[in-house]
């Protein structure tokens, strides 16, 4: 029997129609659009003013305070303009826009495809070098990986876990990651273990990545022998952190806990290549493997694409945005954002377009509440979200603290799996949103 | 610019439709409604056929008149009441009981409350209760008629298997007497077809057939079936292991009467029983042996519609008190 997360999930179809497109190296826009806030935490200072010349690593944006992360030019040119400008949702950030020209990189970085295979700094050395270079988290909430690597003080990390399981639909650029840069991404990992201190490594892979496990298993078997491949039974939402760990250890996060409450730490795939890249090459993060997608699309892509180019740009790439598609999400089809503005640009962890039809995407309207259960069934994290989406809608607060909002990871098993079309996620994601600011605010004791 | 569709994730649902889910159960009733039709000939087509009408028309005409609402009877679930009230009905009964019964199912117990989620009780077993205590003689008189099918077949009559050993205890036989004399009674005839009770309990086989097929479907989770039945296994196997001259053996219990029906079909309806598998356990339990105990203490034959009914009002409580288990128990204040 493969492992998985001991409760709930859901199985959507995996979709995964760009599984087989090789990563291609997307050409360079004339103009990019680096955004300040590519990261959780405070945005990064902008370092330049209109008409710098800047090169491609160049640190750009200074990181702002403990979460936050610097920020480096993707391209070489000139700065045309240091202002906000609108993001995916619309909503105006700090951006840095270079116009570009030519493509030079700042010299310490070795541009080569040579495998550097030993490490030479030292663990304190190693979470700098990943500070200095502005890795953050490539699974989609972009947490600056250097923190995530700092243990706070009295925590102790046993072992480290590569997220592989890539369970949301369509996705596939971590895929291809660790179909063609097995070593790279096995390097990251050696590497991250060796800034934890730890010599025990997990990489968890869903079994629709049977490629993935073979080319991961051929490594592990020979010289990365501290690292195990675990293939995991393909479950939505395996990815997530405390699922992830559940699968992989079968230990539990607490409740409000953190993952190094277990005395593990988790790094996604795409991560994990960024820090071999930070560390053995000196390479700034400011390029990532993004998945083009959607059954309406003519072609299916995975694109190498350079931080700050617009959607816009990619799609026109691609062909243009196809009458049919009528919604175009960034991130997978369970927890991506919907874009409304294909201006906006990517950031960091950009990890694809998805397009997807009216048929697919449209919302029915709302029945009644049936008490399937089903939505019970569904969550991984053993809420209720029939109930908390009435008691978010009654606006009864102290309920859902008692009954454990705080705890909900915004999977949307419960929303994707409710026969009568209740959109029970939109409502839970305000009320629990409304209780954490409430819990904030609590003097604390 | 191009319009787009904005909204929060997730961005694609399931396959899942209360239509869907509904329909399943009607495919799953569809053996038990053949058997039906195949014992009783056009009695059942009549009492089906009526019962659906009048669940589905007067949920139509509340829906569109009283709660000036679109109606939603193409949910099916008003459907799903009238086959289940059809097939709880005797056979012989006469079509305006159908009538009656739909009118109670629906019109009291479902939409007084709000309609489609909002019941507290399973609406065709209140439908049948309120009948079996009105019509007290239409409802327990199971002559079978004459069927279409079968036209050489005298029309056989007789009480459900429960009412005969109720009735022979109760003139002083022991349980092996009674069996003996009513060579009827075998386990292979229960469970194939039977024709001697409600429409519905002809056949043990089709009601197997169909809940095996909710399951495969995963409509209903195993849970609450699964729980009565033991627990009816365990309590009459108590009981008989102490006399078997007074009580019947659970192989007997669980063949007879409305069981297999109740616990299938009617006490797995997703409103009126509990949403977490804990209070799905507790419910099973309590239907089990309040069956049992109506069934050897009690003055009807029968007991699971009861024991359904009773536990019905205690599932808010159970939803109330008993949770799912949660993720990672303890709670780390930060």
């Amino acid at each position: 029997m493969r492992r998985t997360f001991s409760m709930g999930g859901v199985h959507p179809c995996d979709c995964k129609i760009s599984a087989d497109s090789a990563i291609e190296i997307f050409p360079l826009p004339q103009r990019m659009y680096i955004s300040m806030s590519q990261h959780l935490g405070a945005p990064a200072k902008p370092l330049v003013q209109k008409g710098d010349k800047v090169k491609a690593g160049q640190l750009i944006g200074a990181s702002a305070g403990f979460i936050s992360a610097n920020i480096h030019s993707s391209v070489s040119g000139t700065v045309a303009a240091v202002e906000p400008y609108a993001d995916l949702a619309g909503n105006p950030v700090m951006h840095v826009v270079v116009d570009v020209e030519g493509d030079e990189w700042e010299e310490s970085i070795d541009r080569t495809s040579d495998v550097v295979r030993e490490i030479k700094l030292g663990p304190a050395e190693i979470i700098k070098r990943i500070a200095d270079c502005g890795i953050v988290g490539m699974g989609g909430a972009s947490f600056p990986t250097h923190v995530k690597l700092s243990p706070p003080p009295g925590k102790k990390a046993e072992f480290l876990i590569i997220n592989g399981a890539e369970c949301e639909p369509y996705l596939t650029s971590d895929y291809r990651l660790m179909v063609e840069y097995p070593e790279e991404v096995l390097l990251g990992a050696r590497i991250m273990m060796k800034a934890l201190g730890v010599t025990k490594g997990y990489i968890g892979i869903e079994d629709n990545k049977p490629a993935a496990i073979e080319a991961m298993r051929r490594l592990t078997a020979s010289s990365y022998t501290e690292i195990k491949v675990v293939p995991l039974k393909k479950k939505y939402p395996q990815g997530g952190e405390k699922q992830l760990i559940d699968a992989v250890t079968g230990r539990k996060v607490p409740s409000m806990g953190l993952p190094i409450d277990t005395g593990v730490v988790v790094q996604n795939v795409g991560t994990s290549y960024a820090v071999y890249e930070a560390v053995q090459k000196n390479k700034p993060l400011f390029e990532g493997v993004m998945t083009i997608t959607g059954q309406c699309l003519g072609g299916q892509h995975n694109f190498l694409v350079r931080t700050g180019t617009t959607f816009d740009r990619i799609l026109e790439y691609v062909g243009g945005v196809p009458q049919t598609a009528a919604k175009i999400i960034s991130g997978g089809p369970m927890m991506g954002k919907a874009v409304s503005n294909l201006s906006a640009a990517t950031v960091k962890s950009s990890s694809s377009l998805l397009l997807l039809t009216e048929e697919q995407t449209r919302r029915r309207a709302e029945g009644e509440c049936i008490r399937c259960g089903k939505c019970v069934e569904a969550c991984p994290m053993g809420l209720e979200p029939y109930l908390l989406n009435k008691l978010s809608r009654a606006g009864r607060m102290e309920d859902l603290e008692e009954h454990k909002v705080y705890d909900c990871i915004e999977c949307g098993c419960c929303m994707f799996t409710c026969p009568a079309y209740i959109p029970l996620l939109d409502y839970i994601r305000t009320g629990k949103a409304d209780v954490m600011r409430i819990m904030r605010s609590r003097p604390k004791k | 610019m191009r319009k787009l569709i904005v909204s929060p994730a997730p961005h694609v649902h399931g396959s899942e439709s209360t239509r869907k889910i509904m329909l399943d159960v009607i495919i799953a009733l569809a053996p038990s409604m053949l058997v039906a039709v195949y014992f009783f000939g056009l009695s059942a087509i009549q009492l089906l056929l009526v019962s659906v009408l009048v669940c589905v028309g007067l949920e139509y005409l509340i829906q569109k008149y009283l709660f000036r609402r679109q109606p939603t009877v193409s949910d099916l679930s008003a459907v799903v009441t009238g086959v289940l009230l059809a097939l709880n009905l005797p056979p012989s009964a006469p079509w305006w009981v159908a009538v009656i019964g739909g009118v109670v199912a629906i019109g009291i117990t479902k939409m007084t409350f709000g309609g489609l989620g909002h019941n507290i009780f399973n609406p065709a077993l209140v439908g049948r209760v309120f009948l079996l205590v009105s019509f007290p003689v239409i409802m327990t008189d199971w002559t079978v008629p004459e069927s279409i099918f079968r036209p050489g077949v005298d029309a056989v009559s007789g009480a459900t298997p429960l009412a005969i050993v109720k009735e022979g205890l109760a003139q002083g036989q022991t349980v092996e007497q009674i069996l003996a004399a009513n060579p009827d009674l075998s386990y292979g005839q229960m469970l194939f077809a039977r024709a001697g009770g409600s429409a519905g309990e002809a056949s043990a086989l089709a009601l197997i057939i169909g809940f095996i097929y909710l399951l495969v479907r995963k409509v209903i989770r195993p849970h609450i079936p699964v729980t009565i039945i033991l627990t009816v296994a365990l309590m009459s196997g108590i009981f008989w292991l102490i006399n078997p001259e007074q009580y019947t053996d659970p192989l007997f219990n669980i063949l007879t009467g409305g069981l297999l029906l109740g616990s299938i079909f009617m006490a797995t309806d997703y409103v009126t029983s509990p949403m977490a598998p804990k209070g799905m356990i507790i419910y099973g339990i309590g239907i089990g042996v309040l069956t049992v105990l109506i069934r050897y203490f009690g003055s009807y034959p029968e007991g699971v519609s009861f024991a359904i009914l009773i536990m019905n009002s205690i599932v808010p409580l159970l939803n109330k008190y008993i949770k799912p288990a949660r993720f990672g128990k303890e709670v780390k204040h930060a």
